[in-house]
């Protein structure tokens, strides 16, 4: 990672990924400390059935609260939201979050593309998105509209994911600020707003 | 890319055209939708389809049919229903008649499910299931009873993990490709139009479903909408919603006590 580049001027980091993804985020979350400036989403594909169980985990492994997602729960900074499975996770422009029910999007619900893109929107240039591990190409299309919108698009090092699909597809598609490493990302996480 | 102040016009001129009032619904959702429809029917601009919405009455029918989510199955969170089964049932069944309603029933799936839980508990000859939608196409196709055969394996996996006992295949015939539900689940089922949006109450109820539709309006709208359900239940009858659906954010939050974890709620005031 190049020196000294530290995000500023994030209301929102939203994080998207597919199978192998987890496994970063359980070595990544542990280690940081309370965020004040800015909310985490996680939109993860998962099996239904791993539902809360995803909720406590992160619970249990995080200094970060959790905050459960129901419908219209405000987006606050200084929490983590998770997109529940089977629906997706839209923002309003009220600073509420929203689920929707309507068909899977590259067979998948919660889609990635369907909240970033719908981050984008509402957030523009304070919406920082990072694409981890994945076998699917969910998530391109969303980080495109995320760097249309003035945001700032990281994604995992394909030869450091265990699935290098969902980020080499995106690496080949949009022009990523950061191509990192887990411990990379981590840093950067760390750094957010940090000046 | 399609600005917030079309979606307005949009909204603005269906309203003054048809009547229907869509300027309750939860912004991000209907947007989305707005455009997904529009690259699905291949149209190069909002003003075209916006035109093709205003001058014919038939694709604005479609226009509607698309909007309104219609993703349902039976015994959708297999949990929820065994709480039905288990707990909410045994209570409502002690009266001498129960009357349930299904608001955004969709094609049915869950009013097919509900059936099905009251024949089970010996219940249904006493019971009337209202089932409505804004959308008179999915009605059409909920009076039938019929549903795609593929999706029975789901169902049956579904119906088991809510405590079903029986072989889920004895409730349907299979035939060309499609299930058809037993004729006797039909009969206390009553199915109609009704826009939660600007219809009042029609009756009064012991359980009201209303799953995964909420999630669709904005706040306002949703507040509106749990008014009516509220005006709508019996005294100690139970509102039921989707499993991340709440009424936390709701002035009726007083007046309803929620059944342990469920997103179920009984009303005590």
């Amino acid at each position: 990672m190049e020196k000294n580049k530290v995000i500023i001027n994030c209301k929102v980091l939203i994080i998207g990924g597919s199978a192998g993804s987890l496994e970063v985020l359980m070595k990544v979350f542990p280690r940081l400390s309370a965020i004040k400036s800015f909310a985490i989403v996680i939109v993860l594909h998962r099996k239904s059935s791993e539902d809360t169980l995803l909720e406590e985990l992160f619970a249990l492994k995080t200094e970060i609260p959790v905050k459960e997602v129901e419908d219209k729960t405000p987006l606050k900074p200084g929490f983590i939201y998770i997109a529940p499975s089977d629906y997706h996770l839209l923002f309003e422009k009220n600073g509420l979050l929203s689920l929707d029910i309507s068909e899977k999007i590259n067979y998948s619900r919660p889609s990635i593309d369907v909240s970033f893109e719908s981050a984008a929107e509402v957030y523009g240039e304070s919406l920082v998105g990072i694409l981890l591990s994945g076998a699917n190409a969910d998530g391109t299309d969303g980080l495109i509209a995320i760097k249309n919108a003035g945001g700032k698009i990281i994604v995992q090092k394909p030869e450091t994911s265990k699935m290098s699909f969902m980020p080499q597809n995106a690496i080949l598609n949009t022009s990523p600020d950061y191509i990192l490493e887990e411990e990379e990302i981590f840093e950067l996480i760390s750094k957010i707003n940090s000046i | 890319m399609i600005e917030d102040r079309e979606i307005e016009v949009l909204i603005n001129d269906v309203f003054e055209y048809y009547g229907l009032d869509f300027s309750g619904y939860s912004q991000a959702s209907f947007k989305r939708r707005v455009i997904r429809l529009i690259q699905l029917d291949g149209f190069k601009n909002f003003q075209e389809f916006l035109y093709r919405v205003k001058s014919e009455p038939e694709y604005f029918k479609r226009m509607v049919e698309e909007i309104t989510v219609n993703v349902t199955e039976m015994f959708r969170d297999p949990l929820f229903y065994k709480v039905l089964r288990e707990e909410i049932l045994p209570q409502l069944g002690t009266k001498p008649f129960i009357r349930f309603w299904h608001a955004g029933c969709s094609t049915g799936e869950e009013v097919f499910s509900m059936a099905i839980l009251l024949k089970e508990a010996n219940l249904l000859h006493k019971s009337l299931i209202y089932a409505t939608d804004i959308n008179g196409l999915v009605l059409e196709v909920a009076k039938k009873g019929i549903f795609p055969l593929q999706m029975m394996k789901q169902y049956s996996e579904n119906y088991m993990a809510s405590g079903g006992q029986k072989d889920f295949s004895h409730y349907y015939t299979a035939n060309y490709g499609l299930a058809k539900f037993e004729e006797d689940l039909l009969e206390k089922m009553v199915f109609s139009q009704h826009n939660l949006i600007s219809d009042t109450s029609f009756n009064e109820f012991d359980l009201i479903l209303c799953r995964n539709v909420l999630i669709y309006f904005d706040k306002d709208l949703q507040e509106r909408a749990l008014n009516l359900f509220d005006d709508s239940l019996a005294k100690l009858g139970y509102l039921a919603l989707g499993t991340k659906e709440t009424i936390k954010f709701s002035q009726l939050k007083s007046r309803f006590l929620q059944v342990e974890k469920e997103k179920i709620w009984k009303k005590i005031k």
